[in-house]
């Protein structure tokens, strides 16, 4: 079983997500986070999909998502060409004692206090999946009461654009 | 000069006359009244109205399988476009370019379970290659200009378009042409040209080739390349049962069907050989059996439009996107010049294969309960029919041995329902063929169980001047299950007998059916009354014709790969496998 990021251009149409995870479920790809979005440029949205494969390779994933008629370009963004962030708030139970600790934790981790009362704190960090699941590793002795997160957002590194030869 | 401003029923209408719409099939409903009147003044639309929206769908089908032109449906919201649903599956699954539009409630009742309300573009979505909601007036001819291409280019398929009805009711100005802007739609149909190379060395190295021809080739229309092929390179050919007519049954390089019930040589063929050019077929499990143990020494050439179909199920060694016709022209090129007329050595191989059509070709028995060999009556139909004639199966034993014991030698002369295996396609679908092409003799072969789902459009057929031939092989049970619970299930026959074999209760009578139905009706009991049956189904053009041939229910389908076997796994007929070669 392996992970792959795929990043979708698509246009903006009602169904358009429907279609794409109707696709993932019909043909038994396990979709393991999604992330839906615009883009830079009007009318056409943003998918980052992180699939893990099993049977079915890769390519028939992505030649099947090539055939709906709204997917403007499929692209596997590999881990060493892209950048990769995961988006986590995560509610963390605080008392006098332990909050200076949590707030230590949240500096090592370079993450962000948005949400302060007596008994709690929501925090907020971005990462690669690694150093989220590291950092919630810490906060869980803790108690975490709620967590949620954004799938991964995945984008090329370099100048180049997936929009750049598309739009022509 | 300012454009007109039509009301987007009448933009419909105006919009499918400047796609080329000849024919519609449909029946009118609440949500798409509005369409209905602008399409009652067209002179250049003829609309037949059917008796169930499914019956629009198939006969839409038959119109597209045998023209080659998109066919078009059209149905009211709800359970009207629910009842497209079969037919846009099977249209997807055997790649037919087809255009169903449907009628939506007001855009702001859309949501609210309004009457007659179903979310039939959600439906839809897995069966259809696209689908459109429109929901403004202005939109219409975009949309309807963008479906037609759709459906119609790359890999053909269905398209459905949702009208809300106050879309219909809305005014816009009319644009024509419409911009049409697909971004994300650009099928490949010139092929690479590294790739024809390396295909056409593989060829040359083969010393076992067979071209392995699928439905693709028919629907590209891609038959005379396909014939200039096999002459170059003198490979053996096997027609899938979508493809059967992509290449003459008259030529001696025709093996006939591969597949669960494909000839001896056609699927011993494919086993044993070392390549095989695979044309527009897309390696379906009833032409595999055991996917692991098919064709285990073959390479591998795939020509598919597709790209999605090309290593799917089977490894491609050489993969080629492209059209067929394109791909296999440029190939016959590049073959021409490699081979410098001298053809690739495969006599051993012949030698091989045509020993298999010596000890195996197809046969069968006659019943020993005394009535009709279905083989012979449908073999027959194809005798006195000829090449010329169409031929539209419903889905069971009479559709295998329509598709064994008819010769064809055209492309689109045979239609069926291959992929979704759709009981009640016959009657309909031969209904839209005979529209589209009316000087041809259409018969639809179909089931007694088949014929049952459908036959409501005999009325739509001797209404409108249809007239077509059905041929009911009446072996007064659904036979194909029978033959599964004969082979597989200990003779316990478990809801397969219908009863309308002449010694049950005959419940319907068929004569009396198409009597009612204002056809002409007759019953064939007797070897010797098929003969002349058949010719006065064929002289009768005042009124479709249904024949009700009294046929033995124990007859099988043979040859026969059980289900998840091995191909090498070939029954040739019951208890009786075919040998390979003196050693085996």
């Amino acid at each position: 079983m392996s992970k792959h990021v795929l990043s979708l251009l698509v246009e903006d149409k009602p169904g358009l997500l429907t279609r794409v995870a109707g696709l993932f479920a019909r043909r038994g790809f396990n979709i393991e986070s999604l992330a839906v979005g615009t883009s830079e440029i009007e009318g056409l949205s943003r998918i980052t999909v992180v699939v893990t494969v099993e049977g079915a390779p890769l390519e028939q994933v992505t030649k099947q998502l090539n055939k709906l008629i709204n997917v403007i370009k499929v692209v596997e963004l590999e881990p060493d060409q892209a950048v990769q962030r995961d988006h986590m708030l995560i509610k963390v139970r605080t008392d006098a004692a332990t909050r200076s600790q949590v707030l230590e934790a949240v500096t090592l981790f370079r993450a962000r206090v948005i949400d302060v009362v007596s008994d709690a704190l929501i925090i907020e960090i971005t990462g690669d999946t690694a150093k989220c699941t590291a950092f919630i590793k810490v906060l869980e002795p803790y108690g975490i009461k709620e967590l949620v997160q954004s799938g991964v957002l995945a984008m090329g590194r370099g100048s180049k654009s997936i929009t750049e030869k598309v739009l022509k | 000069m300012a454009n007109e401003i039509l009301t987007g029923a009448q933009a419909i209408v105006r919009s499918l006359e400047l796609l080329g719409i000849e024919h519609i099939f449909g029946l009118p409903g609440g949500a798409i009244l509005p369409t209905y009147d602008p399409l009652m003044d067209s002179t250049k639309i003829r609309h037949i109205l059917v008796r169930h929206e499914q019956g629009a769908g198939h006969a839409a089908e038959g119109y597209a399988s045998a023209s080659g032109r998109l066919g078009v449906c059209i149905a009211t919201s709800g359970p009207g476009a629910t009842n497209l649903v079969t037919a846009i599956a099977d249209a997807h699954m055997d790649s037919v370019p087809l255009l169903a539009i449907t009628g939506q409630v007001n855009s702001q009742a859309i949501g609210t379970d309004a009457f007659q309300e179903a979310d039939i573009v959600g439906i839809t979505m897995p069966i259809t290659k696209h689908s459109f909601l429109v929901t403004k007036a202005a939109d219409i001819p975009e949309v309807l200009a963008a479906a037609v291409l759709i459906a119609t280019t790359g890999r053909p398929g269905p398209v459905l378009v949702d009208i809300t009805k106050d879309a219909q009711n809305g005014k816009a100005e009319f644009v024509w042409p419409p911009k049409v802007d697909l971004p994300g739609y650009k099928p490949v149909t010139k092929p690479h040209g590294k790739q024809i190379q390396a295909a056409a060395q593989m060829i040359a190295d083969s010393k076992k080739p067979v071209l392995y021809v699928g439905g693709g080739v028919i629907r590209a229309g891609a038959h005379k390349e396909l014939a200039r092929l096999a002459k170059i390179i003198g490979a053996p050919v096997v027609t899938t049962l979508m493809a059967r007519g992509a290449f003459p049954d008259s030529d001696p390089q025709n093996l006939g069907m591969p597949g669960m019930h494909g000839t001896v040589p056609a699927v011993t063929a494919l086993q044993k050989a070392d390549l095989l050019i695979t044309l527009g077929a897309r390696f379906d499990d009833r032409v595999t059996g055991d996917v692991k143990s098919f064709a285990p020494t073959a390479k591998v050439i795939h020509v598919d439009i597709d790209p999605a179909e090309i290593g799917k199920i089977r490894f491609a060694d050489v993969p080629i996107v492209g059209d067929a016709k394109e791909v296999i022209s440029e190939l016959n090129e590049e073959l021409t010049n490699l081979l410098k007329g001298a053809m690739p050595d495969i006599a051993d191989w012949w030698v091989f294969v045509n020993g298999l059509k010596e000890r195996y070709p197809l046969g069968y028995s006659d019943p020993e309960d005394g009535k009709l060999s279905p083989q012979h009556v449908i073999q027959r139909i194809g005798e006195l029919s000829g090449p010329e004639a169409i031929f539209a199966a419903g889905v069971g034993q009479h559709q295998m041995w329509s598709a064994q014991f008819i010769k064809y030698e055209r492309p689109n002369a045979w239609l069926n329902s291959g992929g979704a295996g759709t009981m009640g396609y016959s009657v309909p679908a031969a209904m839209g063929a005979k529209v589209a092409q009316p000087d041809r003799l259409v018969w639809s072969i179909d089931g007694d169980g088949c014929f049952q789902m459908t036959n409501q459009e005999l009325a739509t057929c001797a209404i409108n001047n249809i007239p077509i031939k059905v041929a009911i092989i009446n072996n007064s049970s659904l036979g194909m299950v029978r033959q599964w619970q004969t082979l597989f299930y200990n003779q316990r026959y478990s809801n397969t007998d219908l009863h309308t074999g002449t010694d049950t209760i005959m419940i319907p009578d068929f004569v009396k059916l198409a009597e009612a139905y204002g056809c002409l009706g007759i019953r064939v009991e007797k070897e010797e009354e098929i003969d002349a049956a058949i010719k006065l189904a064929i002289e009768t053009n005042d009124r479709p014709v249904v024949i009700d041939f009294i046929v033995g229910r124990d007859a099988m389908v043979w040859p026969m790969v059980a289900a998840g076997m091995a191909n090498d796994a070939v029954q040739y007929a019951r208890d009786a496998a075919p040998v390979w070669d003196g050693e085996e």
